[in-house]
């Protein structure tokens, strides 16, 4: 505790409290003013810009990122409403198509019936002429039958009143009756 | 000369400190805010390279290593010194906007300069055997009245003589607006008074109980168990109190530029 400098003297003076030691004061003071002065040339030149733009940065990635989302999502709506439209498109194609089809065989079927009946009517036509001859035959079959027979049988039991005439004209009345 | 920075609640210390008491209680609380040159020599000139100017120096680093290098990834998803450094912008950023608005937007840069000036300095002033700048008047008076002195004559530059109306109150009856100009000039001018002691008195108070505490521990012997407590509980509220003593500096930055800015009550 020798040589009696300024800052000694004062602390002896005193001792309780170095802050009100005014012989300090420059020397605080001046590396107060270096020291705020780098720590603002810090900040205002390095620190500051480099914050803003990392936040700027991310500002714009996060709205970037939202209107490519929103794009997207209108994007998948709009293939959603074309898959849709399609989806109907072809719904009412198919529809289309099976009507067309039904209409088709329908009238297919309708000729092919239409052919099959006038088939059958002209088959039944040609069987009932067929019938009628059949029967015609048979009943001349009949009629020369009961002729025959009945000859044969008047011939057998009594001969004697043959009339060929009368005969056939009794058998014609009772087959008619 | 030497001046030990170290506290000297050592008992073996008492020799160099011949006025002090030569009983083993030997505290010194305020030996810790002692400005000395750092390498040794007896005279303390205005460039000396003094632990002020150390400590200065440090929270430069400290600044320099978690916000500028913390951010230098530029990350889109911060990392966790970045996250610190966005954190402290948006923090102080958020502040100024809320108290000044948006033309206090355009003192950004000096504003956060302040802040982190005395955020670290204060933080670093916890460290064990650091040295707290912002204790001293000296540090916090400049800063107070530069705060002081650029607000006003920005209010004048900007306003001209509508500055004034901060001293004239019109919500209040014309009959005590006089009176309320005279506190109000007067409150006006011992902003930068309370402003510089408040900050100031908080650190040097804060550091000088620790160090009561620690002297009574140093004395106590086995006993030393309840202040070695009472320090860590101190020191809690040191940590609390150096953070929150660097945003009221701010905030009230923010508040007297606001004056400045928008003059009308």
């Amino acid at each position: 505790m020798a040589s009696g400098t300024e800052v000694a003297e004062v602390a002896k003076e005193a001792p309780g409290m170095p802050q009100l030691d005014f012989s300090t004061y420059p020397n605080q003071i001046f590396w107060l003013v270096v020291s705020f002065v780098v720590l603002y040339i810090i900040i205002s030149r390095i620190f500051l810009p480099r914050m803003a733009g990392v936040l700027e940065d991310r500002q714009n990635t996060i709205s970037g990122d939202i209107n490519m989302a929103a794009e997207l999502k209108q994007k998948a709506e709009e293939a959603e409403a074309a898959y849709h439209a399609a989806l109907a498109e072809a719904r009412s194609e198919a529809h289309r198509i099976a009507d067309e089809a039904k209409s088709v065989i329908k009238k297919d079927v309708e000729a092919a019936m239409a052919k099959a009946e006038a088939e059958i009517a002209a088959k039944s036509a040609e069987s009932e002429a067929r019938i009628k001859v059949i029967r015609k035959n048979a009943l001349k079959s009949i009629e020369e039958v009961a002729n025959s027979v009945a000859s044969d049988v008047v011939a057998a039991v009594m001969p004697s009143v043959a009339d060929e005439k009368a005969l056939k004209a009794a058998i014609a009345a009772r087959l008619k009756g | 000369m030497k001046r030990p920075i170290r506290p000297k609640i050592e008992g073996c210390n008492v020799a160099e400190h011949g006025t002090e008491e030569a009983s083993g209680f030997n505290i010194h609380p305020m030996e810790q805010f002692e400005i000395h040159p750092l390498f040794g020599g007896d005279t303390l000139n205005w460039y000396t390279p003094s632990n002020t100017a150390l400590w200065m120096g440090l929270a430069i680093v400290a600044v320099i290593l978690l916000l500028v290098m913390g951010s230098r990834g530029r990350a889109l998803v911060p990392s966790r010194t970045q996250s610190i450094a966005e954190i402290l912008y948006g923090f102080t950023h958020s502040m100024i906007e809320d108290i000044a608005g948006k033309e206090g937007l355009k003192y950004f840069p000096i504003i956060m300069t302040l802040f982190m000036f005395i955020l670290f300095t204060n933080v670093l002033g916890l460290w064990p055997y650091g040295f707290t700048v912002t204790s001293h008047i000296a540090v916090t008076g400049v800063l107070a009245i530069g705060v002081f002195l650029s607000v006003t004559l920005l209010g004048i530059f900007r306003n001209g003589t509508k500055f004034l109306k901060l001293f004239w109150i019109s919500e209040a009856p014309l009959a005590l607006r006089p009176v309320l100009a005279i506190i109000e000039i007067i409150s006006y001018f011992v902003r930068p008074v309370s402003h510089s002691i408040r900050l100031g008195g908080n650190m040097m108070a804060g550091h000088a109980v620790i160090k009561v505490f620690a002297g009574f521990a140093g004395a106590m012997g086995l006993g030393a168990v309840a202040p070695i407590l009472a320090i860590t509980a101190v020191y809690g509220l040191e940590s609390l109190v150096v953070v929150i003593q660097a945003y009221v500096f701010t905030i009230l930055t923010c508040v007297y530029l606001n004056d400045a800015l928008h003059p009308g009550h």
